[in-house]
């Protein structure tokens, strides 16, 4: 079988620098069985991260020849020949070799306000398929983080991690958004701490996405339409004052009792 | 030493579908709350369930009621099933579905607007509440975004090494470390709920990812808890088998759901010649009759690819060793002559991406081939059905951990709904638990030294073996020896060997550093690789009949007797490499009503 240079990041937050590894390449083999058979063989210690290896769990994503890619749904025969290059995620901090500190997400996540549903009815809400087809789409999200990764907002200038929830997150938003049950309204903080403003829309976000999910197209372009719409129609501004219907914060929805 | 440390009320260990609904339901009722996680928060090995949900809804078939799926579930488990578990888990489980609806979870439709189910194998009605194939992803982030919109302190990347005990015998905490720092970590709690899933990566041919080692059956029987049923194991009849680095994983049942047939390397749709005694008054006896099923369950009797995921495994496993197999050594799974390209693309994207992308093969114009996997352990930690407390007072477990809810053999589908189930119900029996306040002292500190030194140990060693070499002979010798297929002198030998992995485990050296070192991470887990292999060898031994998921050679039919009682296994010392003692456990007696419907079926 052919053999293949591995070029793989090793260090830690204090610096690291390439190691290069030649290892045999079976038939129909991914990055990421390389990578074991490295691990397995020559470097034990060496940190990446990994769970499904079926392209459901979203944990092994690096950086193969320079772009965000899964590990385990990227073919070697599918790459150029030559050395491969394989390096973590540049926009989060290294915690050792592939493996990044995505705690970033983490922390948006906790700043989505939940879904506020009407009481459920004794026989379940009813839903139509034409309905719910827009946030299913969303759903298939597998939090890989990539479009995180790929996102200049965030990979270019790290201040911008204080106010930008970046694109994983716009497609929660847009989903809770477009969710039939729905009734919390999200449109100010969106566009007030969660930075909605700053993305311009390079598409580079879906792109990546290994479940082609429409991220610009289909969440953030329909987001934007709505938060502006909301901003500056005076009716619906004159509407909100009225109603006075405020952002509710994720602890307030999470005392709806359980049925 | 001091280390970083927690007090919980309830501390959960394992953040997939039981864990994550345990904690809801804990923290609903007012307690603190803690989840630990060897992987990151939502990466748990429930997003790799595809098909669905089973719950007796009936918005498919409106027939269908909590009855018939309690002697579904009975009848898969070939009657070895805790009776009280299976009987609660088709009761509550449309319940657990649809509160799912409430924290976002977006099921396929019916036309009327309803929760779309799907058919299964086992089921007699389409049953499956489902997403596409991606049911397990649904599940786990609704669950993941409603623990985290309740502020629940989440310990990422944080592996448990041993549950710690009071000087009174009381479960009282555990001893951890953070992958990412190598640091230690202890966690005192009132109560400890185990969730941590299932133990199939100590097979070859596995659909289990690295988390699969057996940690909580292991940590729940070295702290004086039972463990029963481990000889029964589940293959599932399709994971691929080519390119071999991809082998074992996973084809969602669903496939043969809507419509997929197997087929044999003669074209053969050879499923007709393997129907047990106990299916043929309900299964076509021809193509014909099978076909006119999927579109309407009154017309004909089911296809014989939908019985239970035991029978098709052994059935597939048959083929191939009568010379019939596909070039990779399995057999063909054919949707492409059966259904519109749109159809399969619709009903099945997350397979026709996973074939066009790993092996080449477009699903919707070839047969896959597929090949039987390790997939689920039946067998787990004896419980209490209604509270799912343990024998130890303080220790709880639900999900694929616990034992007794499948019987010999799940049913596809049953595993999300168990998991909803008896996640709830785990979070319910804990918080009970600890208001009762009869709750441990605090953990002896000499037992948390000594956990720690002996994962530290492998550093220490001037020379010694690599954890990797030691994880690939073990997957390579359960797969030969305690396979699909069993027979009793390869169980002795397996039994054999198991006791030179001890003595190879105890000489690991690992290399490098504590801070993300997966070759440590490694030598942590064979231990309890190595004890739940034990526990599934000697059971495997003494069960000398067939029945589910536990195939003998040499004793091909089930025994009525050994169809009574469970083995139960239990440590003499509490220690890893401690001998194990196994005795009989009878089976509950159903009461009659339940009886009677079991009857019915008969």
């Amino acid at each position: 079988m052919a053999e293949v240079t591995m070029r793989v990041w090793r260090g830690d937050a204090n610096g690291g620098d390439f190691e290069n590894y030649t290892v045999t390449q079976n038939e129909g083999e991914v990055v990421l069985d390389v990578i074991h058979r490295i691990q397995a063989t020559e470097a034990p210690d060496l940190a990446c991260r990994w769970n499904c290896k079926a392209g459901k769990c979203g944990s092994c994503a690096a950086e193969v020849n320079g772009k965000p890619r899964l590990m385990c749904m990227t073919r070697m025969d599918q790459l150029p020949e030559g050395p491969v290059t394989v390096t973590p995620m540049k926009t989060f901090p290294i915690i050792r070799d592939l493996v990044t500190d995505v705690s970033f997400n983490y922390a948006q996540a906790e700043k989505v306000p939940a879904l506020l549903p009407p009481p459920m009815p004794a026989e379940g809400y009813r839903m139509f398929q034409e309905d719910v087809q827009r946030g299913q789409e969303f759903r298939k999200c597998i939090e890989c983080f990539m479009c995180q990764d790929v996102c200049h907002v965030i990979r270019d200038h790290e201040d911008n991690k204080q106010h930008y929830a970046g694109p994983r997150f716009f497609i929660r938003y847009a989903e809770l958004e477009m969710h039939p049950l729905d009734t919390n309204d999200r449109r100010d903080l969106i566009r007030e701490d969660m930075g909605l403003g700053y993305c311009n829309i390079t598409k580079c976000c879906t792109e990546v996405c290994p479940e082609h999910i429409k991220i610009t197209d289909n969440a953030i372009i329909p987001l934007k339409e709505r938060v502006v719409d909301a901003h500056y129609d005076p009716v619906a501004w004159l509407g909100r004052k009225i109603r006075r219907k405020t952002k509710r914060s994720a602890a307030d929805a999470a005392v709806q009792p359980a049925p | 030493m001091t280390y970083e440390h927690h007090d919980y009320d309830v501390l959960i260990i394992g953040a997939g579908g039981a864990g994550l609904r345990a904690a809801i339901e804990a923290k609903q009722r007012g307690l603190k709350v803690g989840i630990v996680t060897k992987s990151l928060l939502g990466k748990a090995h429930t997003v790799m369930a595809e098909g669905g949900m089973a719950a007796a809804m009936g918005n498919v078939y409106p027939e269908d009621n909590w009855q018939v799926h309690f002697r579904d579930t009975m009848r898969g488990g070939k009657y070895l099933n805790n009776y009280r578990m299976a009987e609660l888990h088709a009761k509550e489980a449309p319940d657990r579905v649809l509160e799912l609806e409430q924290w976002g979870a977006l099921f396929d439709r019916t036309k009327d607007g309803k929760i779309l189910q799907r058919d299964f194998g086992g089921h007699r009605y389409a049953r499956l509440a489902h997403v596409g194939d991606r049911t397990g992803l649904e599940l786990i982030r609704t669950l993941q975004q409603k623990v985290v919109s309740m502020g629940t302190d989440v310990f990422m990347e944080c592996k448990i090494l041993k549950l710690v005990h009071d000087a009174n015998g009381k479960v009282a905490g555990c001893v951890a470390y953070r992958r990412p720092t190598g640091e230690f970590i202890t966690f005192g709690a009132k109560a400890i709920i185990l969730a941590t899933g299932g133990a199939g990566k100590s097979w070859k041919f596995t659909s289990n990812s690295w988390e699969g080692t057996g940690d909580g059956h292991a940590m729940a029987l070295w702290a004086g808890a039972k463990l029963i049923d481990m000889e029964c194991i589940q293959f599932h009849p399709t994971g691929m088998v080519w390119p071999l680095s991809v082998r074992g994983l996973l084809v969602t049942e669903g496939v043969r759901g809507d419509g997929g047939v197997l087929r044999n390397s003669e074209g053969e749709r050879f499923m007709f010649k393997y129907v047990a005694p106990m299916f043929r008054a309900e299964t076509a006896e021809s193509e014909e009759e099978a076909d006119k099923w999927y579109d309407d369950h009154t017309a004909g009797r089911r296809p014989p690819e939908l019985l239970p995921r035991d029978e098709v495994a052994r059935a597939i496993n048959a083929e191939v060793k009568a010379g019939r197999g596909s070039p990779h050594g399995g057999v063909f799974l054919d949707i492409a002559t059966r259904r519109t390209p749109e159809f399969i693309r619709r009903r099945l994207p997350s397979m026709y991406h996973q074939f066009m992308e790993l092996a080449g093969v477009d699903i919707t114009t070839e047969a896959m081939e597929i090949g039987p996997t390790c997939h689920y352990i039946m067998g787990g930690v004896q419980v209490e059905a209604d509270s799912t407390a343990t024998s130890v007072p303080g220790l709880f477990a639900a999900g694929e951990v616990a034992g007794g809810m499948h019987g010999a053999n799940r049913l596809g589908g049953n595993s999300l709904s168990d998991l909803i189930v008896f996640g709830k119900r785990a979070g319910a029996g804990a918080a009970e638990y600890v208001a009762a306040g009869d709750v441990a002292g605090p953990m002896d500190p000499a037992a948390i030294e000594a956990a720690i030194a002996e994962s530290l140990a492998p550093f220490e060693r001037e020379v010694g073996e690599n954890p990797y070499d030691i994880q690939r002979d073990l997957q390579e010798m359960m797969q030969a020896n305690v396979g699909i297929i069993r027979t009793q002198s390869e169980l002795e030998e397996a039994a054999r060997q198991l006791e030179s992995f001890t003595e190879r485990v105890k000489n690991i050296k690992v290399k490098g550093g504590r801070a993300y070192n997966p070759g440590w991470n490694l030598a942590t887990d064979l231990p309890a690789m190595i004890t739940v292999c034990k526990t599934v060898t000697i059971g495997a031994t003494l069960r000398k009949e067939s029945r589910g998921g536990h195939t003998r050679e040499d004793y091909p039919t089930a025994d009525a007797h050994l169809g009574t009682f469970n083995f139960a296994h239990t440590t003499d010392g509490g220690n890893w490499d401690s001998a194990i003692v196994t005795e009989e456990s009878p089976i509950l007696t159903l009461p009659d009503e339940l009886k009677a419907l079991l009857e019915e079926a008969k």
